[in-house]
């Protein structure tokens, strides 16, 4: 069943507007979750097993169960906008297109869970589509959805957008709390999780953007119509962005599970004229490779955890035969050595050295033993990090230099 | 001279203010406003921030620097920032890096010396469909190679 979700209505002209979606039904899903009791609200979303959107996959309803009930500080709910992930563009299309989606989740999120004031941390890069969230905030405010007494339930939020400004690392749910605060994106340690010590010190939820934004769906057709739309223990679509060498590279809302072959060679177009495929990264940069004969997977968490990959943010970057691996590997490491944010050794000093390397065998000056290094040192990161951005980064080096081995070692020439 | 905010930002700034129960919090959504009208956070930017906050300028300092975003350093006019990420690289990014520098005669990091442009490449801008993307100031542009280049160049004032 290939029933789009999400982006059913994204061709609607002007369905950012309030008076568009409204025309839609939209605000439907509030109206029936206020007249629900929360904890039916939260039991319904733990049926539907909904799973994290931004990359973890950690269920969305045992997540906002962690929050203590009775507790007398306020409780905070953070919308990850932050969307930094290489390959990843999904959540602009849902803000841009459809934020009054995203506010019906955050509104009956923070029901469910007792929240006052949600904010949504958006990647500071992202500048008009915070501007169109505060319209569509705006307009929400004035017909009552939100602020005090909404709809006469009773019921009080506030919803602000807050921008971060260009660091990868505020992505990780603690690091965008530090961030939030006004601090150096520094990701904590855990224990304690969020959910009892989060934003000022006090309960706060942290969802991504698609994950908030499938929740009115959620409750206005029931957990098992969701589930029908993905796998039993993955409920629901998923966005696919595809980036790279296809024909057509965009958004594609599928059922979770879908053939990672198909979205590429159905959805996306195939390749471009005359490029022939070479690996595929399905999950954000930060999930390990698949060479080309290894595409025939089903795209949901589990079964990339199985291959040995990760679906991530469901973004996939497809490489071509004439992109070298070891700009794909100069590439990677790049990136991780410039956003690591410098707390943790091993991630700070071993992401510099596996890129100094790097460069060093692209400059053709590689030496023998180079590769070795480069997996010794992205196996010293892997597990010893606070925050997962240490794996992020050695999970894909590491893959790289064990699936094209070969073709990396022919750049180094051994006198 | 010391910067001031505008009345209009100052106003912005209160409404900003009561957003947070922690002061602090407002500084991210302030910098941005600071560079907005200064250009850029300087040393001096720092102290007005700091005063604002009731926090001392090495705390503001700390932040400035930990963010991409903020320039310390003055820009030109128009600030190119071409991503030069994975999915833009593998559609030819690295080729639009070096036209610009050619056609601007600055590298990256660099302002032209009548300060119409700033050249930087940055990591992934999150518009990987239409790579390759770059934005001017805030502005987006994708599906990029010379021509267009050219085009965009030419349209500025």
């Amino acid at each position: 069943m290939e029933e789009k979700v999400l982006t059913k209505q994204f061709d609607l002209k002007n369905l950012h507007k309030i008076d568009v979606y409204l025309e839609q039904k939209g605000y439907s899903a509030v109206r029936k979750a206020l007249q629900m009791k929360p904890k039916d609200i939260l039991e319904e979303v733990k049926k539907a097993n909904l799973r994290g959107r931004g990359g973890a996959g950690f269920p969305a309803g045992i997540k906002w169960g962690f929050v203590p009930k009775d507790v007398d500080k306020p409780k905070y709910l953070c919308v990850n906008a932050d969307e930094g992930e290489p390959g990843t563009f999904k959540d602009r299309y849902i803000m841009s297109h459809n934020p009054h989606l995203l506010l019906e989740g955050i509104i009956i999120t923070s029901f469910c869970v007792g929240i006052y004031t949600a904010f949504i941390y958006i990647r500071g890069e992202y500048e008009a589509i915070a501007l169109r969230l505060e319209q569509a905030i705006a307009e929400a405010y004035k017909e009552g959805f939100l602020g005090k007494n909404i709809l006469d339930s009773g019921v009080d939020l506030d919803v602000f957008v807050h921008r971060g400004a260009g660091a990868y690392i505020c992505g990780e749910e603690t690091a965008l709390l530090e961030s939030l605060e006004g601090k150096r994106g520094y990701p904590r340690l855990k224990p304690p999780f969020p959910a009892s010590i989060g934003l000022f010190q006090c309960p706060t939820v942290i969802n991504n953007v698609e994950t908030i934004s499938n929740i009115p769906h959620i409750i206005l057709n029931g957990a098992e119509w969701f589930l029908k739309r993905g796998l039993p223990k993955d409920g629901g679509t998923r966005i696919f962005g595809v980036s790279g060498m296809v024909k057509k590279p965009g958004i594609y809302e599928l059922p979770m599970g879908t053939n990672l072959r198909d979205i590429i060679f159905k959805h996306a177009g195939g390749m471009k004229e005359g490029k022939e495929l070479k690996a595929v990264i399905p999950g954000g940069m930060s999930a390990p490779v698949l060479k080309a004969d290894e595409i025939d997977i089903s795209m949901d968490f589990d079964s990339l955890v199985a291959a040995e990959s990760m679906l991530g943010s469901a973004a996939i970057i497809v490489i071509d035969q004439e992109t070298s691996m070891l700009d794909v590997l100069k590439l990677v490491t790049k990136f991780y050595s410039h956003e690591s944010c410098g707390q943790c050794t091993p991630c700070r000093i071993g992401n510099s050295w596996i890129n100094k390397i790097t460069k060093r065998i692209a400059a053709g000056e590689g030496q023998r033993g180079d590769l070795d290094n480069i997996e010794r040192l992205a196996s010293n990161i892997l597990g010893k990090t606070l925050c997962p951005l240490g794996d992020a980064a050695a999970m894909p080096i590491l893959s790289l230099v064990r699936k094209f081995r070969q073709e990396l070692e022919s750049h180094i020439k051994i006198e | 001279m010391s910067p001031e905010f505008s009345n209009q930002t100052r106003k912005k700034i209160e409404e900003i203010l009561s957003r947070y129960p922690q002061k602090e919090a407002a500084i991210l959504p302030i910098l941005h406003l600071a560079q907005r009208e200064f250009g850029s956070i300087s040393e001096e930017e720092e102290k007005l921030v700091a005063g604002i906050l009731g926090i001392k300028p090495i705390k503001v300092r700390e932040v400035v620097s930990f963010y991409t975003m903020f320039n310390r350093e003055p820009v030109g006019k128009y600030h190119i920032q071409v991503c030069s990420n994975l999915s833009c690289t593998i559609m030819g990014g690295e080729n639009l890096i070096d036209y610009l520098t050619e056609k601007l005669g600055i590298r990256s990091g660099e302002t032209t010396p009548d300060k119409r442009f700033t050249l930087t490449t940055v990591e992934c801008l999150g518009a990987c469909e239409q790579a390759p993307c770059m934005m001017i100031n805030f502005e987006f542009y994708g599906d990029l190679d010379r021509e267009k280049i050219d085009e965009i160049l030419d349209k500025l004032e």
